[in-house]
């Protein structure tokens, strides 16, 4: 109880502060901190798949997003509008403070016994072949939502693509990179991807029986592509390269035709034959961590700005 | 205990709320966006919690749906910073033609 | 001989809490870039260390303590690497 009041403090400190925040490099700092302390929040709410979702992707890779993005519009802050005046101010703190308390009631006055899916979601674990109750939602029961949001995935890389400025079309995704010859940042990037790929193979197979699987691995696959590029050493291919555009989009097409196959023999969208569904969900698996991974990389790294 | 994390999901959605509305550089109203949004995955977390049963240690259908909603956040920012960091390049550009004479 | 483990992780973990107070009272107090990533290093690798070791009696048989261990370690080198990082910034500004 302790430990949760102060977990909860702290996020709502962080969370003030980032608010209130000057810069944006202090604000982007705070931000990340706030995500990881949200993971802990998810570990004390019994949601590790989350928990691991949150540190690697909302405090990780948006934070590597974010402070890049910080650093650039520095140079050259945008402003759009001036800043609503005291009174203003005022009322949109009531207005947002209204809102808070309508939740918090909302929160107060939930149902009990809670209603809750757990029971048939145990009760049918054993058809999916999956011994992680999120991996058996996420990939069967509501298989249609993971395989919208990898599409959104690939929608996402196209429309930021389609953001590249004026002669950046057919270039190489991203800002320009320095090759880092020597020191710590070149030492990193050659010594912790290997070990990098071995812990996502490792996530991404726990994943069946244990919190895991294919978000958190592509998280690391894509973070690890992220620290070669930033030294330097691995250059993203043109954004007119063919194995780019199939690697982000080998994923929802294998899932898509999987889901049409169960159509067919099955008679539904998206069912798998029994006695199947495990291999069938691991291979779908591996396939969409590769494209969520290169999703994911391509999303930080930007619309695409340079002559390959 | 449970419910403190949904009190605070709750205070977390009027904070993102305020900063959204409030703040003027781009950059901080993504970034309240998300605060925002780390409300609502609490609030939903909070329900998932509640609803522990059958050996679970929370109710794993809102999970799955949190971890969707992570992804899919993520990919509306990257989309909104691309966006503010090609204002950004746009106004160098512009400010750079007009300041030269 | 549980009794003894208990004691020793406790001992451990609480030792290590105070290399993390002191790095996170140094990051806070001392006056400039170099010192305070000093402070924050040293006392937290030391800090994480500990807690590793303490923790080390209680991780499940198969695979846990090699865990723990690769946690102390990938830190270690990531902030091995990110320190310098920093502090080069910090003199270049």
């Amino acid at each position: 109880m302790i430990a949760d009041a102060l977990i909860a403090a702290a996020i709502l400190a962080v969370a003030l502060a980032t608010v209130a925040a000057r810069g944006g490099f202090t604000a982007v700092a705070l931000f990340i901190a706030y995500g990881l302390l949200l993971a802990f929040a998810w570990v004390r709410l019994g949601a590790m798949d989350v928990a691991l979702t949150e540190a690697a992707i909302g405090a990780g890779l948006s934070g590597a997003l974010l402070l890049g993005a910080a650093s650039r519009v520095a140079r050259h802050p945008v402003t759009t509008d001036r800043p609503p005046g005291r009174a203003m101010t005022a009322a949109i703190a009531l207005g947002c403070g209204g809102v808070a308390v309508a939740l918090a009631a909302a929160m107060l006055l939930l149902p009990d016994p809670a209603p809750t899916l757990a029971p048939s979601v145990a009760a049918n674990l054993g058809t999916t072949g999956l011994g992680n109750p999120v991996a058996a939602v996420l990939m069967s029961f509501r298989g249609l939502d993971t395989l919208l949001e990898s599409a959104v995935l690939v929608v996402a890389v196209i429309a930021a693509w389609s953001l590249a400025p004026e002669g950046g079309w057919g270039g190489v995704p991203g800002p320009a990179q320095p090759v880092v010859g020597d020191g710590p940042l070149a030492l990193l990037a050659r010594l912790l991807p290997p070990l990098g790929i071995l812990v996502a193979v490792h996530v991404l197979w726990i994943g069946k029986d244990a919190p895991g699987g294919k978000f958190q691995a592509a998280a690391i696959l894509a973070a690890m592509w992220m620290l070669a590029w930033m030294a330097g050493r691995a250059s993203p291919p043109s954004v007119r390269s063919r194995s780019l555009r199939i690697a982000v989009a080998a994923g929802p097409t294998l899932f898509i035709t999987v889901g049409l196959l169960g159509w067919l023999t099955q008679g539904a969208f998206l069912a798998y034959p029994p006695g199947l569904a495990l291999p069938i969900i691991m291979v779908v698996e591996v396939a969409l961590t590769a494209s969520i991974a290169a999703a994911l990389a391509l999303l930080v790294l930007g619309p695409p700005e340079r002559r390959a | 205990m449970t419910t403190l994390y949904g009190l605070l999901g709750a205070a977390l959605v009027g904070i993102g709320l305020f900063g959204l509305l409030v703040r003027t550089d781009p950059l901080l109203r993504i970034l309240a966006f998300n605060l925002m949004g780390g409300g609502i995955f609490l609030v939903f977390g909070t329900v998932a919690r509640r609803g522990a049963g059958a050996g679970f240690a929370a109710d794993p259908v809102p999970q799955a749906i949190i971890l969707t909603g992570i992804v899919v956040a993520f990919a509306a920012t990257t989309l909104a910073v691309a966006l503010v960091v090609r204002i950004a390049a746009a106004d160098q550009a512009r400010d750079g033609t007009t300041d030269a004479p | 001989m549980t009794l003894a483990l208990d004691a020793f992780s406790l001992v451990a973990i609480l030792l290590g809490l105070v290399f993390f107070a002191a790095g996170t009272a140094g990051l806070l107090r001392f006056p400039d870039a170099s010192s305070r990533l000093h402070a924050l290093t040293k006392a937290d690798h030391l800090g994480l260390g500990l807690i590793v070791l303490g923790l080390l009696p209680r991780a499940e048989a198969v695979g846990g303590p090699a865990r723990l261990i690769a946690v102390w370690l990938l830190v270690l080198v990531s902030s091995a690497a990110a320190g310098p990082l920093l502090a080069r910034l910090a003199r270049r500004q």
